[in-house]
């Protein structure tokens, strides 16, 4: 019997909330509780706490993640998603609405699936085949870029626009296969097999994001199998980037997304190639400038010491030599003739000192002979006629015998 | 270091893929740089440089991503959908 009970007895609206509430909170099985349902008016408020409804065909529940809780969670609520909760009643009592707290999410069916997942992990791990010795390096710059993805799909698109952008050189080779159903996983192992013998540089194994089911190929036993024994280095881009599949433990490279795998396929891009041509281009120039310049400074040098050594300079020489040849010629020449034009003259004042006119101004006669022209020097020489020359004239003479 | 001989490829350059015209050309560069050379052979190696700068360009800005589908072990093109 409960005492609040009595008909006589009015409440207040908090009290009867309030004693709702106290039902509620204690009963153990309302305390810890997992409930199944479907997420339905998802709420992510500033505040960082999260509220949705989870409901059925018939009814629904209020629920609330606080915080700290919602920042743990493993899984990205979505509207529509199904999941399994944990958590446990109470009461908002301003609005009188009993809720859910939740401190545990889960998709549906996760749980199961899980433990499937943490089992085939350890044993092929125990293997060996996710060991990090086993994987090789992605190339540079692949040639041949395989893709392992569904034909249809932004996976699909969004690499290859990824390529397209950055390495329009490569060549892509698609082996298509659905990524999801029970289909899925003989037909990804048939792609990576035939793939592999087109021998390409690399392959990308991706699929876009989904549930834990929706990956579930990508932990099915064949198709990580496939992946270790690929002869070709594999990329592996499956969900989003919290999701990790048993394929990225066996690939040789993880991806977060599918986008991701295609830029570290490409770790040289045509931008890479644009920048090395360049500094080939850069290196030729240089190094032909370099050459030339080195011949025209030989060239030069060479130039300068045949100008030197070359008839011409010596013709000029010889010029040069003769002119001054010449020029002590003509004055030694010139020396000379003045040295011979001062003894004539010399000479012509001595001889004109002893020139007989001279003598004659001095009141000296020149008698000659008029029979025989002798000169009369001596008194003995005087004879006949003779002629007497004076220094104005002449005139004749007889001797007085 | 002895003065490598440079592979030269005597077929033409338009033939050449990207790859092989890039390792030709840094083959050239590399002789080149040791600085050996005579004259007239390194004018016509600059000039061969020269040509397969040019073709590597050409290559680049031309170069279409080109997508084809496996169907058993042959290839065919593959048209991306438009979704």
């Amino acid at each position: 019997m409960q005492p609040t009970l009595f008909s006589s007895v009015h409440l207040t609206v908090s009290q009867l909330t309030f004693h709702i509430r106290k039902q509620l909170e204690d009963d153990p099985t309302l305390q810890d509780v997992w409930v199944d349902g479907e997420i339905s008016n998802l709420s992510k408020p500033a505040s960082g706490h999260i509220y949705f409804t989870l409901k059925d065909k018939n009814a629904s529940l209020r629920c609330v993640i606080w915080k700290l809780d919602a920042a743990r969670l493993r899984v990205n609520l979505q509207d529509g998603m199904a999941v399994e909760v944990h958590g446990r009643i109470t009461v908002y009592e301003p609005q009188g609405q009993y809720q859910l707290i939740v401190n545990l999410v889960q998709p549906k069916g996760e749980g199961r699936l899980y433990q499937e997942y943490m089992r085939l992990k350890s044993m092929l791990e125990a293997e060996g085949l996710f060991d990090s010795e086993r994987k090789r390096s992605i190339p540079e710059r692949p040639q041949t870029i395989g893709v392992v993805t569904s034909a249809t799909g932004a996976a699909l698109r969004d690499m290859l626009n990824t390529l397209r952008r950055r390495l329009p050189l490569a060549r892509v080779i698609l082996a298509a296969s659905p990524v999801q159903g029970v289909e899925a996983p003989p037909a990804l192992v048939n792609a990576l097999v035939s793939l592999n013998k087109q021998n390409p540089d690399v392959i990308l194994l991706a699929r876009g994001g989904g549930s834990i089911e929706d990956l579930w190929a990508f932990n099915d036993e064949r198709v990580v199998r496939a992946v270790a024994d690929s002869k070709t280095p594999i990329i592996c881009g499956v969900g989003h980037e919290t999701d990790f599949t048993l394929c990225d433990f066996a690939a040789d490279l993880r991806a977060p997304t599918p986008t991701a795998a295609a830029e570290l396929a490409t770790q040289t891009t045509i931008d890479d190639l644009r920048a090395q041509l360049d500094y080939y281009t850069a290196r030729l120039t240089d190094l032909t400038s370099n050459l030339l310049a080195e011949q025209k400074a030989g060239l030069s040098a060479l130039a300068s010491r045949l100008k030197y050594v070359s008839p011409e300079r010596r013709i000029q020489s010889e010029y040069q030599h003769l002119d001054e040849l010449s020029r002590r010629a003509f004055s030694a020449m010139n020396h000379r003739i003045q040295l011979q034009a001062s003894r004539v003259d010399g000479m012509s004042k001595r001889l004109q000192s002893l020139n007989p006119e001279g003598v004659l101004s001095r009141g000296y006669a020149i008698i000659t002979r008029k029979d025989d022209g002798r000169v009369v020097g001596k008194v003995s020489d005087a004879g006949g006629e003779m002629k007497v020359r004076v220094s104005d004239g002449e005139f004749d003479v007889n001797r007085k015998p | 270091m002895a003065k490598t001989a440079v592979k030269k490829s005597e077929r033409s350059i338009e033939e050449l893929t990207y790859e092989e015209a890039l390792v030709e050309l840094e083959q050239i560069v590399e002789v080149l740089e040791g600085e050996q050379n005579p004259l007239e052979e390194s004018m016509k190696l600059f000039e061969r440089g020269q040509a397969l700068v040019r073709q590597c360009g050409a290559l680049l800005e031309s170069a279409q991503l080109k997508v084809q589908k496996l169907v058993g072990d042959s290839m065919v093109g593959f048209e991306e959908d438009s979704e």
